[in-house]
């Protein structure tokens, strides 16, 4: 049970959520939290503003091959000639959108599905658990790879298959936590009053049910990225003249003896957003007192 | 406990039956027509009715699912239509050794660092070391597998010499030839598994290190080391057992990348290797025997957990 829960709104309306204190001045108490947002606000700069912020064009093969990192190429260039500082620029950008857009698509249509199922019981529920239940069959990674199997590779089908991957994590929290709230007074009185099924569900329960839900976002955003990192690596991702961070290490690995910043530098920028993504998650968890999402 | 363990397993049987329908509609969802595209790569476009009348697709929709069902139920999963046309049972039983022997050393060597990291973190609360355990935990759940995976051959094959970048050597060949070419493998898929459990660790170690019945053991004047090891471990583990689950999940996915690193010929680098060549009864097989593997050992994981704690049972 969350802690909101127990403040009943006089009005039967859905509870105010307050806390002791803001999110803003907890992050400045978690320094993990706050390496976290400064990182990832760093990531996000450079990701909107990639083309002023690139030294050079990331697909021109104007350069010699394989500079070690120097004044001019800060982290090198690429078995082709290509400056490795703008590939990855641009591959944040790539990573960021398919974090971000996977995790919007399998929030929305994952939690109308669990709190539908949740609210509605009966034959609703029932389709909808089996489906999950069906879904629970594959590791979510593997759900993905599937589906890029099937639908072919590309930016539009991998975030497609990344989002079904994640629905049903979204959809078995979103339903636990309705089973909870529909049974709080303030339900009740909110039907006794006459709300419709879906003002109830989205006036009263889902703001009761946001915390879990954005812990697991957080958690599933950091998945997300290292999913499309590993379809990419794995040459199932978007097209290859796009540079993505698992593009330019699948393409570097036969490299790596010989140029060492090509399997070091895209590696640690994957590395530092999913990190600061966790941190982050981790202050969230915390400051929302969530328990019930577990690590992936 | 045996209505639970027939009701779990009947369960478990028809998440496999809905699976198996599953991939045989998928593919079938399949853009444009795969075996032409296949025969078109390979260079061969006149085969293309010879190889629909073989593997069947010429037939009614429900006769080709009848005899799907039939014969995966045999683990008859037809032949490779890509290169010599090998039996796909052949390739699955060649590769699932390499994926199990990966698959379980991963987690041998994980829980081996967990263990003793989320005991030493708990029992060291917001010490240096307790910071340690958190911030190393933090950056293996971080790290891309694939990505340690070319790190660790950088520093221990190709610099250090100590062990083979790519290859597997089975058991029968003696244990060290397989373990030195299992053992960076191992640890590219354990580590991110490992961060979770000793993170599960600690916080369960927290928890009932704050029960009543430790402070009661501790007024008896029992050792801090039996308190720990006899009295608080046993009880920490119970809530662990719940993660060997999502365990099974990152081993598959982190079998299925990493071994496509180091040339492992697994059912992972089957199952890229078949999209990749389009080679659909491979990815067909290759699929329904890895959620095969993932639903069984849950439903074991499931049944293991019911016995140790029996509230599990008695509540669904």
């Amino acid at each position: 049970m969350t802690k909101y829960a127990n403040v009943l709104g006089a009005d039967g309306d859905s509870p105010p959520i307050s806390h002791k204190s803001s999110f803003a001045s907890v992050i400045f108490r978690d320094k993990k939290a706050l390496f976290g947002t400064i990182v990832l606000a760093v990531f996000v700069f450079v990701a909107l503003f990639a083309p002023w912020i690139a030294p050079y064009d990331p697909t021109a093969m104007d350069f010699d091959m394989m500079i070690p990192p120097s004044f001019e190429f800060p982290l090198g260039t690429d078995d082709l000639g290509r400056d490795l500082l703008s590939r990855i620029i641009y591959g944040t950008q790539i990573s960021l959108l398919v974090g971000v857009s996977t995790v919007t698509i399998a929030l929305v249509f994952g939690v109308a599905m669990g709190i539908a199922a949740g609210y509605y019981g009966g034959w609703i529920d029932m389709i909808i658990m089996r489906y999950i239940d069906l879904q629970w069959a594959f590791p979510n990674f593997i759900i993905a790879v599937y589906l890029v199997a099937v639908f072919g590779a590309g930016l539009l089908n991998v975030i497609v298959a990344i989002s079904l991957a994640f629905l049903d994590d979204f959809a078995r929290i979103a339903r636990s936590m309705v089973l909870t709230i529909k049974e709080e007074q303030y339900v009740s009185a909110a039907r006794v009053s006459g709300a419709s099924d879906f003002r109830i569900m989205w006036r009263h329960i889902l703001p009761n049910a946001v915390a879990p839900i954005i812990v697991q976002a957080t958690v599933s955003v950091s998945y997300a990225i290292l999913g499309e990192a590993s379809l990419s690596f794995l040459g199932l991702g978007v097209e290859s003249e796009t540079p993505t961070w698992g593009l330019i290490l699948a393409d570097a690995r036969s490299f790596i003896s010989r140029a060492w910043w090509l399997g070091i530098f895209p590696g640690v920028a994957i590395m530092l957003t999913v990190l600061s993504i966790n941190f982050l998650g981790d202050g969230l968890r915390d400051y929302l007192d969530v328990r019930e999402v577990k690590d992936i | 406990m045996s209505r639970y363990l027939i009701r779990r397993t009947l369960g478990a049987l028809i998440v496999m039956f809905a699976v198996a329908t599953l991939v045989f509609i998928m593919l079938r969802l399949v853009p444009g027509d795969p075996i032409a595209a296949m025969l078109f790569d390979a260079g061969d476009p006149d085969a293309v009715d010879e190889i629909r009348a073989k593997l069947g697709l010429d037939q009614p929709m429900y006769v080709q699912y009848v005899k799907w069902l039939w014969f995966a139920l045999h683990g008859d999963f037809g032949q490779s239509i890509y290169g010599s046309r090998i039996e796909v049972s052949r390739l699955i039983m060649e590769a699932l050794p390499r994926t199990l022997s990966l698959a379980s050393l991963s987690f041998v060597i994980a829980i081996i660092i967990a263990i003793p990291a989320g005991l030493i973190a708990a029992t060291h609360r917001n010490t240096s070391a307790d910071y340690a355990v958190t911030f190393v935990a933090f950056i293996g759940l971080s790290m891309p597998d694939f990505w340690l995976a070319i790190l660790l051959i950088i520093v221990f094959a190709a610099n250090l010499h100590w062990m083979p970048a790519i290859g597997y050597v089975p058991l029968a060949e003696g244990f060290w030839p397989w373990l030195s070419h299992l053992i960076l493998p191992a640890i590219a898929v354990g580590t991110a598994f490992s961060a979770i459990v000793a993170r599960m660790i600690r916080s369960s170690m927290l928890e009932v290190l704050n029960m009543e019945y430790m402070r009661v053991a501790r007024s008896k004047g029992l050792s801090e080391i039996t308190l720990i090891w006899s009295h608080a471990f046993p009880n920490a583990l119970i809530p662990v057992v719940t993660v060997i689950g999502i365990a099974f999940a990152l081993l598959m996915s982190g079998a299925v990348v990493v071994e496509n690193v180091f040339a492992i010929k697994g059912l992972g680098r089957l199952l890229i290797q078949g999209i990749l060549n389009r080679d659909y009864p491979v990815v067909q097989g290759a699929i329904l025997v890895v959620s095969a593997i993932f639903v069984f050992s849950n439903l074991l994981v499931d049944v293991l957990y019911s016995v140790i704690d029996p509230r599990v049972r008695l509540q669904s």
